[in-house]
């Protein structure tokens, strides 16, 4: 089966300017990629190339198989822009029925009801989108992108109008989306929910990838701080695999434990290491 | 992302276009724009009807004991509804302007565009999908003024055009080569750019039409020649003349004659080659629009 989203050498320039100097990413087929990387890396040019609303300069990219931009790809493709707007005088269930009507999804009401279930939005069936808080017009945006059951789902910053109960809602619905079979390319800025959810990280800056790989092997080693009854204690190269355990370990020898503190090397940490400290 | 919906299939090019054209169909009704152009139209009727009703009136007070060899009927009744014309072509430049509005630049720009081109329907179908909402929505209203001030001239003066037909559907052909010129502008300009671009288009359309007339009536062959170009650059004005030509063609004598000196009356017809000009020209228009968004980074 071939990857939900191949990227190989991808450059773009606008005028003298590189946004992307060759970057190469692999989205397999249901796994949850995170982008990351500081304001003008490229992330959003990346996500516009792959749904063919940017053309690349040059490399390839390909999205289930087919060229990125393509009507095929597009069929395979749900996308949720960083700045979307949708128009204010539909309802959400006739925002999703128009959407199905392009994708050519065949899901009717029972699809949409679905949907809207899904990002929280099932009281929200009639109401119109001038009438939407942004949070809700994201998640309805995500509803919008899951049309059609898309094999790639490109996500650039799902999550920025979001209050945390909504973040809540989108975690859990990512999961849900894996869990269908559905990659995921989401590109975010809030490190702690990529680190949660996603299972491979890549960091791009200047335009090229600078780290990539499972974000626990990014951080590198964890160290751990364990509140007991004598006191804090430190324990170098536990990772969060190993609290668990660590801690049966101590409550089984008499001790008692108050509190667990994860203080090692953290996604945050790789990629201020990865981008040089860059922030724009 | 129910079974059912996992098999989707993307709909031909057609299918798409059709649904296209019919959301902004929808928008228009929805947004509330047919009814306020509606509301706004009456109050133009009802002018136009008091108009005529008071032109043809005095016009028949003034021919009195007179025997001048001027059918007054003829050239009230052909001014007026020349003056309809002008009117509707104005208001229907207007709503195609209106409705054409960020179609691509000004959506790209806020984010409206990129949902729906990201979906499996190309760009040049989108965008011919948006040309042909937008021209049946402004040349439908153009034909319903028009047909309504034919009438109203008809009942207050018992005057109708010689060839009321031909006219109503050069009008309509206008105010399409109106909605090409402001979908290409929506590909270049952000939106109130588009806008002020598109009206100023239409405006120094008219003008030329004008100057070409003066110069006619004073015999300038530049001022004619001004005109001629004019035609082939922006030929809305050209048909807005073979439109006028229309309504008095078989119109002669002296009256023939002072209609042709009037803004509203007389015109020039264009011929079939004209015609042929405008299809090739609202091609050529949107073949470079489709070019240009094919080509646009969104």
């Amino acid at each position: 089966m071939s990857s939900a989203l191949s990227i190989r050498g991808l450059r773009k320039s606008f005028g003298t300017a590189e946004a992307l100097a060759g970057v190469d990413i692999e989205v397999p087929p249901g796994k949850l990629v995170g982008l990351l990387g500081p304001n003008g890396a490229g992330k959003t040019t990346l996500t516009k190339i792959a749904c063919g609303l940017t053309r690349p300069t040059s490399g390839s990219v390909e999205v289930a198989g087919a060229p990125a931009g393509s009507l095929e790809a597009r069929s395979h493709t749900g996308y949720l822009a960083e700045l979307f707007r949708f128009p204010g005088w539909l309802s959400a269930d006739e925002l999703l029925e128009l959407h199905q009507k392009l994708a050519g999804s065949g899901g009717g009401a029972a699809e949409r009801a679905e949907l809207l279930e899904l990002v929280g939005l099932a009281d929200a069936r009639e109401k119109l989108v001038e009438r939407m808080s942004k949070g809700m017009q994201q998640r309805l945006g995500i509803a919008q992108a899951l049309i059609g059951s898309p094999r790639l789902l490109l996500l650039d910053e799902p999550t920025s109008a979001l209050d945390p109960g909504g973040r809540r809602i989108v975690r859990g619905l990512l999961e849900e989306v894996r869990s269908r079979g559905i990659a995921v390319l989401l590109n975010s800025h809030l490190l702690s929910e990529v680190e949660r959810v996603c299972d491979s990280v890549t960091i791009i800056a200047r335009g090229t990838v600078v780290a990539s790989g499972r974000a626990s092997e990014l951080g590198g080693d964890n160290s751990v701080e364990i509140d007991t009854d004598r006191g804090m204690e430190r324990y170098e190269g536990v990772g969060r695999e190993g609290i668990p355990k660590l801690v049966a370990e101590l409550v089984g020898a008499g001790r008692s434990v108050y509190a667990v503190r994860e203080t090692g090397s953290t996604l945050e940490d790789a990629y201020l290491e990865a981008v040089g400290g860059e922030s724009r | 992302m129910t079974a059912a919906a996992a098999t989707s299939t993307a709909p031909t090019q057609w299918r798409a276009g059709a649904i296209i054209v019919g959301h902004a169909l929808r928008e228009t009704v929805r947004r509330r724009v047919l009814l306020v152009v509606a509301a706004l139209t009456l109050a133009f009727l009802v002018l136009y009807t008091l108009g005529a009703a008071f032109a043809f009136e005095e016009a028949g007070e003034f021919d009195q004991g007179f025997s001048s060899g001027l059918d007054d009927r003829t050239l009230t009744g052909a001014t007026l509804e020349g003056l309809a014309m002008f009117a509707t072509l104005f208001l229907g430049a207007i709503l195609a302007t209106f409705l054409t509005m960020g179609v691509v630049r000004g959506d790209a720009e806020t984010g409206m565009l990129q949902p729906l081109i990201a979906r499996p329907a190309g760009r040049s179908t989108v965008l011919l999908a948006r040309t042909a909402g937008a021209a049946t929505v402004a040349a439908g209203y153009v034909l319903v003024v028009y047909a309504i001030t034919v009438a109203i001239t008809s009942a207050t003066g018992g005057w109708t055009p010689d060839n009321p037909i031909a006219a109503g559907l050069l009008l309509a052909v206008a105010v399409v080569i109106v909605t090409a010129i402001s979908l290409l502008a929506s590909v270049c300009l952000a939106s109130t750019a588009q806008g002020i671009a598109v009206l100023m288009i239409y405006g120094g359309g008219i003008t030329a039409g004008l100057l070409g007339q003066i110069g006619d009536a004073l015999g300038s062959e530049s001022l004619e020649r001004v005109s001629v170009v004019t035609t082939w650059l922006l030929p809305f004005e050209a048909i807005y003349q073979s439109a006028l030509y229309e309504l008095t063609a078989d119109t002669g004598g002296l009256t023939g004659f002072a209609l042709n000196l009037g803004p509203f009356g007389g015109g020039r017809s264009g011929g079939f080659g004209l015609l042929a000009w405008a299809v090739a020209y609202v091609a050529i228009l949107l073949g470079l629009g489709v070019w240009g968004f094919r080509r646009r980074d969104i």
